[in-house]
């Protein structure tokens, strides 16, 4: 552990702070909390606001996985896993059954989650309301009163405009049937795993400073319309190490004549089904399919 | 090809030893001191120490040793070191009228009690590179004259008080709100505004205050008083009940005088805006008394018709720690947001190509 610091970066008092700022949002589904966020050792921006919420609930029992786009390794997620591995001495896992704290960016891992996980997920700009009225004071107003009314007439835009609800990510989700919330960038591939799930799902907004939960069993709704109703990104392709098809894909480019290949982004979930003996999709079946 | 995108830890070792090579640079010059930044580029670290919110001297010229003098980043140090530090008493509010100064003019009055003290101010030097200071050690110098203490050196603006001609400053034993502490909420009141704009990026400021000369929303200033010099912190420890100096800080303060017209229940008189910074840092105090004037609108009844006006956009994009952290954020990867974005207009497009077609 790193000398001169406290058990997870933060002082006792500030981690206490969080802690009931927490409390608070997991009484008040979908709400946001203000929080007197801190600055940590990496920028605001770059998960600092999970990084406090995950720093105030670690005990030394816990076991943390770091995700980022959904894979373990990428260099953010490295670079967080091992601050906490630096204040805290906590075993780290990137399997996620195993975790007991996963914090992630972007995605919501493919395993199912269990009752006594914890997910906290880094939030970049937590207002859903934020592109559509620039102003704090108007858009808390807003959430008081459940005026939601400027969001739905935005996805009735969208629709009128391109004939689909033109947002892939942060997609506007209604918490508890109450407040409007935004579950932060991840695709909406992942939003129906919010629904009641057993996992309690904490998001941390260090630069903004609030703080919100869904708490476990919930009910999460992806806004739509009954003649347009929710629907998640489908993939014509499998995953090219492993073969899911039920899994978000990441595209990569690997020649300049625009040949790509598609794996899944869950790297965790992609190395477990190898270990299980799956593979990629033979031309044969392909060829069936 | 997948593994070239991810597996950062290697990577990140790499970059960071390449760094350290970069801030040590040419291994033949000798390595910088701390003591030198600390002396030599005493403005460097004002700032750091300034927008960093924190009084050390040492510990600032570390961090713009650390960030190879890049000084947002060596704020962001000096902050992250901060937040770890315990609260272990609040000071008294610092007296400037007590300041010993080192500078102290005003634009308002040709000559003033206390009089006009220029310091050691760039303002009067024409910007000519000066070659001999290239040649290290060969530079002949002109012993200054010191200025004579000055004993009274009674505010600037406390003769146009006397006067009745300036508006009173509302004055309150209340505990300022600490953004240090509980998160910035809207509306704002002003001790809260001053905090944020003390410790706001001072080329945010600049800008801002510099849009309020050129028609966005004026404030017809004048620079009524600034002065720059040292000040006693006192505490009161609760065991001993009375105050005590704990030491002193360098500090720049600028009033500047506003116009206001008045109104029927209220004869005209003047209006004033503030700054204060740590250290010696003329032209952000000057920009932040400026800023602190534009978002007194609403108290004043004015119409907030420009950014500097508008309290929201100026305190939410001032911290250039957030700035610079949220900015940059973007470096990291989105690939799996730009999948959901691929897939969506994949998907309307090709939904308008059937249309198209049928």
């Amino acid at each position: 552990m790193i000398e001169g610091y406290n058990f997870a970066y933060l002082d006792e008092q500030t981690k206490r702070m969080i802690r009931r700022a927490l409390l608070k949002a997991v009484a008040i589904p979908g709400y946001q909390v203000p929080f007197a966020s801190r600055e940590m050792p990496l920028p605001y921006g770059w998960g600092t606001g999970g990084i406090q919420v995950t720093a105030a609930i670690v005990g030394r029992s816990d076991v943390l996985k770091v995700i980022d786009q959904g894979a373990d390794d990428t260099t953010n997620a490295v670079s967080i896993r091992r601050l906490f591995a630096n204040t805290t001495d906590v075993a780290t896992t990137e399997r996620t059954q195993d975790a007991t704290i996963i914090q992630t960016r972007h995605r919501i891992p493919e395993t199912p989650l269990r009752e006594g996980q914890i997910m906290v997920f880094q939030v970049p700009i937590p207002e859903p309301l934020r592109w559509l009225e620039p102003r704090e004071a108007e858009t808390r107003r807003m959430h008081a009163h459940a005026d939601y009314s400027v969001m739905h007439v935005k996805l009735y835009e969208d629709v009128a405009r391109y004939g689909h609800i033109a947002t892939g990510y942060d997609y506007p989700v209604v918490v508890d049937g109450r407040y409007l919330m935004k579950p932060s960038p991840i695709p909406k591939f992942d939003n129906p795993k919010l629904d009641r799930s057993p996992a309690l799902m904490l998001f941390g907004a260090g630069r903004e400073k609030r703080i919100y939960a869904v708490p476990p069993y919930t009910a999460v709704r992806s806004l739509d319309f009954e003649d347009h109703p929710f629907r998640i990104e489908k993939w014509d392709e499998s995953c090219a190490l492993c073969g899911a098809t039920d899994s978000f894909l990441d595209e990569i480019v690997v020649d300049d004549r625009n040949k790509r290949m598609f794996v899944c982004s869950d790297s965790d979930y992609c190395q477990t089904r190898r270990a299980h003996g799956h593979g990629p999709a033979t031309d044969s079946q392909e060829a069936a399919e | 090809m997948y593994v070239a995108v991810k597996g950062g830890a290697k990577a990140i070792e790499a970059s960071h030893a390449l760094l350290d090579q970069a801030r040590r640079g040419d291994p033949a010059t000798p390595e910088l001191a701390l003591a030198q930044i600390a002396s030599q580029l005493t403005l460097s670290v004002d700032r750091v120490m300034a927008e960093g919110s924190l009084y050390d001297r040492e510990l600032a010229a570390l961090a713009v040793k650390q960030a190879r003098g890049d000084l947002v980043e060596a704020i962001f140090l000096l902050r992250a070191y901060r937040t770890t530090l315990p609260r272990l008493a609040e000071s008294l509010p610092v007296d400037t009228d007590a300041m010993r100064p080192i500078r102290r003019i005003s634009a308002a009055y040709k000559d003033l009690p206390g009089g006009q003290m220029l310091g050691p101010t760039f303002d009067y030097t024409h910007r000519l590179l000066d070659f001999a200071l290239a040649a290290e050690g060969k530079r002949k110098t002109v012993e200054p004259v010191a200025a004579e203490p000055q004993a009274d050196c009674p505010r600037a603006l406390d003769i146009l008080d006397r006067e009745g001609l300036i508006e009173k400053v509302a004055e309150s034993d209340a505990s300022p709100p600490d953004l240090t502490r509980d998160p910035l909420q809207f509306p704002a009141e002003r001790a809260l505004r001053l905090q944020n704009l003390a410790r706001g990026d001072e080329g945010f400021l600049l800008a801002l205050g510099y849009s309020t000369q050129r028609g966005y929303s004026s404030t017809h200033p004048f620079a009524g008083e600034i002065r720059i010099g040292d000040v006693d912190v006192e505490i009161v420890p609760e065991e001993l009940g009375f105050a005590v100096c704990i030491g002193e800080i360098r500090v720049t303060e600028c009033e500047m005088i506003n116009q206001f017209q008045g109104s029927r229940d209220l004869p005209a008189q003047f209006t004033r805006g503030y700054g204060l910074v740590f250290g010696e840092g003329e032209r952000k105090a000057m920009a932040m008394a400026l800023v602190d004037r534009s978002l007194r609108a609403g108290e004043l009844g004015e119409e907030r018709t420009s950014p500097a006006q508008d309290e929201e956009f100026v305190l939410s994009h001032a911290d250039n720690v957030e700035a610079s952290g949220f900015v940059q954020h973007l470096k990291l990867p989105h690939y799996v947001d730009f999948q959901s974005e691929l897939n969506l207009i994949r998907r309307i497009r090709a939904d308008q190509t059937r249309e198209a077609a049928e």
